[in-house]
């Protein structure tokens, strides 16, 4: 089982529901958040082109935030998700500063924190807060090994990107062009 | 009594105790302490309690959750809802932080003189009310109860509009009418005999060809149209946005028309031109439904693309182009009408094109185009029949605005001034849940009524501009510590919501019905409010509709199946509108009779002084009205508003983005606190841009005190709407002052 999440950018209005859903469902404090929203806009008035994207955790595949982490805190969970142990955590911020996406910060109460896929909810066979509250509905979460998921169906039949694929990490973070 | 009353801020009392001072940390540590939940274990869905929100007009119906700690912790969508399907807007995700905000208002205060200076002293609710109840019955003895207004926005208007009318009085108004989306009402009532009703019938989910026109859908968050325009495009849905700014769903749409500010009218008439011309009409649904189709004919004859080419600066080719996807698709096509439409003062007007323009694609009463609205009949709780008033809300503004079919908040604020309407003279005002200073345009003459009247009354859950103008402060609790009316939203079923107290009211706040009642009783009215509780009167119109209150705490939401089946209209089939013809009035009949053009004329509107720009204004998604930019959670995903700069014209100011600017309107009046610039490619040379709701002056607004600047006290100069009174406010003009540059917004 390998979790992913697609997003279709055509379809993404930016208006950050999927971050304050995400912010009260994990109780992430004010001030931070574990996703958040980039817009690009190239050319020049008016001949111009805007891509939206809701950003988060690729949940790499190659993870360098695990690879590089002291006290394996950070870890593979079930179907790859990147996860933090906050106990095991002793708030270094190795991860921190070798995740390329820039998806890691400080919880104030000391350990490092960033997006889990809401795998306190996949549990019990919920989606993820951000993808459920989604007015567009441009977000999908499913399993990439599943060739009959909503996510294989996707990047079958759209273009699609991942962020820094240079990089090397994998992510399991789509998005539709 | 005149001008004994002066704008106090509410935090010279420090009221609760808080410090002025301290940055981001300090708000965090605050909300920390009064009980924002801890970051921590997770627990399964504990309590819900069902509501429908309040942040904006919407009001979709959702669930409140508890955490394990018995602390709210959020706010998910009801999935029975045809409003909202189970998804909230980020304003109804970050409901929460309505409740958790530190900054509340807490207790009743009234205005009092210490010293020789006017501020507030705390009071008992006993005392508030005997007050307000007094000075109201004294009032009502001497002028007449006419003499006595409500503004209201949102859920407490039913109570306290009973209370009104109870005493005699009609005068309730709401913002929403003459300061937003009265001009489109009374285009389509002119045209439909219909209005548009809130949410908007229109049809997004199985359309074809969306037009927007000024309405970035999207930025705006109407939650049920940005659902249905999503799912629209995912069917290839084609959308065409007619905006001077490069809006989100501009950036979405197979044809954007970078329209020249202020000549909507002009484009509009051009469509019309080509779909006459070239036969592209539903001339089935022409003939058979509509009025006035000849005059028409001849009206747009010269109205060219060409002709339009000059005025809008859109190219001919585009606007042929863009009519004929409309034709191709219709009749499942919408010109949609918009919502905030109060820009010009020829809005009726312009909204008549838009009626027009759909009424010749047929789209009215089609799939994909306007449904055919069902809802349920709520009945009353036993009461009394009201009085019948000496003098109604028109004798406010004799003779003008005669296509009002609503009071006008304006019209009110204007009437309240001595003077102006000696015959109708406001004495006291009722405001709830509107922020009036910076709702209404034209802040010096909303202060000059202030300053005149005998008694004000604010009930709100937050302090704003409009609670320091008060005699008496009523603090409300929020929506989420409060039962309510029942949501009766027009849609293509009838349906109904419940909103529930998922929790105590904090500190002591009341909800509205409780106060009207209250006041009731003590005025002497007390049978329009016959309920021993709130639960008592609910229970009995839940059981007239066939379901309970313990039905619907469980379920939230109840839908009912149509009582038609007439949710389009059927092919062949005659409809009577209502109108005077019972047609389609393509020309307008009653428009006619009271003196207006009966067809939409284009008029030019004013351009921008040498080193103005045009001061366009409009929503984020996370933000509505000026009510949220305090709220803890939506404030972290957007803190302050930006002005927008193309970067042409930033680089003749020497502007960068991240610059902190003033600005300066046409008439020499300056904004408090300054702007931060983002230089973008999304706007024209001609304008600048802003979100509305920022530049909170209250400083007992912790977050929002100085953040951005206030759109409304820039707005000096309104070109009301002769039709039906709307407050046209895009015809203001900025130039930048650069005293401020590089210094933070507050000050
Ligand atoms: S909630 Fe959906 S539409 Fe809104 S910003 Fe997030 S992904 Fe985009
Ligand atoms: S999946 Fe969950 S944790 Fe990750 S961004 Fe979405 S809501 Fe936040
Ligand atoms: S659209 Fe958003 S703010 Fe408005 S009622 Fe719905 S959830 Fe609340």
């Amino acid at each position: 089982m390998r979790y992913a999440m697609v997003i279709d950018t055509k379809k993404c209005v930016g208006c950050s529901d999927c971050v304050v859903a995400c912010q009260t469902e994990n109780k992430v404090p004010i001030g931070y958040a574990r996703d958040w929203v980039v817009e690009v806009t190239e050319g020049t008035y008016p001949h111009l082109q805007m891509e939206i994207r809701s950003e988060r955790c690729n949940q790499c595949e190659n993870a360098p935030c695990v690879r590089c982490c002291p006290t394996g805190s950070s870890h593979y969970s079930t179907g790859g998700i990147v996860l933090v142990k906050p106990r095991r955590c002793i708030g270094c911020g190795a991860c921190i500063t070798s995740c390329p996406y820039d998806a890691r910060f400080p919880h104030p109460k000391g350990h490092v924190d960033k997006c889990t896929f809401c795998d306190h909810r996949i549990k019990e066979g919920n989606g993820p807060a951000c993808v459920e509250v989604c007015p567009t509905k441009c977000m999908y979460f499913g399993n990439l090994d599943d060739p009959g998921s909503e996510v294989s169906k996707l990047l079958r039949q759209r273009r699609y990107k991942t962020l820094i694929p240079e990089a090397g990490t994998k992510p399991h973070l789509y998005f539709l062009t | 009594m005149k001008s004994r009353r002066e704008f106090i801020r509410i935090s010279a009392l420090g009221l609760g105790g808080f410090a002025l001072a301290g940055g981001a940390g300090m708000a965090l540590r605050t909300a920390l302490k009064n009980g924002m939940p801890e970051a921590a274990g997770l627990t399964p869905d504990l309590t819900r309690t069902p509501t429908y929100c309040e942040v904006c007009f919407w009001r979709c119906a959702g669930w409140v959750y508890k955490d394990s700690e018995g602390k709210l912790w959020k706010i998910t969508g009801n999935d029975d809802d045809p409003l909202c399907h189970g998804r909230l807007c980020p304003r109804g995700t970050g409901g929460v932080g309505m409740y958790y905000d530190e900054d509340r208002l807490r207790t009743p205060l009234m205005r009092t003189v210490e010293n020789g200076k006017q501020t507030y002293r705390e009071a008992s609710w006993e005392e508030a009310l005997d007050y307000i109840a007094r000075r109201l019955k004294e009032i009502a003895a001497e002028h007449g109860p006419e003499c006595i207004a409500l503004f209201t926005h949102g859920s407490g208007g039913e109570y306290f509009s009973t209370l009104l009318q109870a005493m005699g009085s009609t005068s309730v108004a709401a913002p929403s009418y003459s300061q937003c989306r009265g001009p489109r009402e009374v285009a389509f009532i002119t045209t439909y005999g219909q209005g548009l009703e809130s949410p908007e019938i229109t049809d997004i989910r199985d359309t074809r060809c969306l037009v927007l026109i000024g309405s970035h859908l999207g930025e705006n968050m109407h939650n049920t149209q940005v659902q249905e325009m999503s799912d629209a495009l995912e069917k290839g849905a084609t959308i065409i946005t007619v905006d001077p700014r490069f809006s989100v769903v501009a950036g979405k749409s197979k044809y954007w028309l970078p329209i020249k500010p202020a000549t909507d009218l002009a484009l509009l008439l051009a469509w019309t031109h080509v779909i006459i011309a070239e036969e592209l009409y539903d001339k089935e649904y022409v003939e058979r439904h509509t009025y006035g189709f000849e005059q028409l004919r001849a009206h747009v004859r010269n109205f060219t693309p060409e002709w339009a080419y000059g005025i809008t600066t859109i190219e001919p080719v585009t606007i042929r182009r863009t009519a004929r996807e409309m034709a191709a698709a219709s009749p499942a096509v919408i010109i949609h009408p918009g919502r905030h439409v109060t820009w010009y003062g020829d809005d009726t007007q312009r909204l008549r094109a838009v009626a027009i323009l759909n009424a010749l694609l047929g789209s009215w009463g089609r799939r994909g185009g306007f449904f055919m609205p069902d809802r349920v009949q709520v009945p009353h709780y036993p009461r009394p029949p009201f009085p019948e008033p000496a003098r109604t809300w028109r004798e406010a503004f004799p003779e003008r605005y005669p296509l009002a079919d609503l009071a006008l908040a304006s019209g009110i604020c204007e009437a309240s001034i001595p003077g102006a309407t000696p015959e109708c003279n406001f004495k006291a005002w009722i405001v709830n849940g509107t922020n009036l200073l910076m709702t209404l345009p034209d802040q010096e003459q909303t202060k000059e009524a202030l300053r005149s009247l005998d008694l004000v009354v604010v009930v709100d859950t937050m302090p704003a501009e409009i609670t320091g103008w008060a005699d008496v402060v009523l603090p409300e609790c929020t929506y989420l510590e409060r039962y309510d009316i029942i949501r009766n939203s027009p849609a293509r079923n009838p349906n109904i919501a419940l909103r529930a107290p998922a929790t105590e009211p904090l500190h002591n706040t009341k909800p509205a019905y409780w106060m009207a009642k209250e006041l009731a009783i003590r005025m002497g009215f007390g049978d329009y409010f016959a309920w021993e509780s709130i639960e008592e009167m609910l229970d009995w119109q839940f059981k007239e509709l066939g379901t309970s209150l313990e039905e619907m705490m469980r379920t939230g939401v109840k839908n009912y199946p149509r009582n038609f089946d007439d949710l389009y209209f059927a092919d062949g089939q005659d409809i009577e509108f209502y109108t005077n013809t019972g047609k389609i009035e393509l020309w307008s009949t009653s428009m006619e009779a009271a003196g207006f053009d009966p067809l939409p004329v284009y008029t030019p509107h004013e351009e921008p002084p040498e080193g103005y720009y045009r001061l366009n204004y409009g929503r984020a998604p996370m933000h509505t009205f000026a009510r949220t930019a305090n709220n803890p959670n939506l404030a972290d995903l957007m803190e302050e508003n930006d002005l927008w700069v193309n970067p042409v014209i930033a680089r003749m100011w020497g502007l960068n983005t991240g610059d902190y600017v003033r600005l300066r309107n046409q008439d020499g009046i300056d904004s408090t606190f300054a702007i931060r610039v983002r230089v973008t490619e999304r706007i024209r040379w001609d304008s600048v841009y802003m979100v509305h709701g920022f530049g909170h002056a209250d400083r007992r607004l912790k977050r929002a005190y100085g953040r951005g600047i206030n759109d409304t006290e820039l707005m000096s100069r309104v070109h009301i709407d002769p039709i039906m009174g709307g407050t046209g406010m895009r015809g203001n003009f900025v130039t930048f002052i650069l005293d401020d540059k590089g210094k933070e917004a507050r000050s």
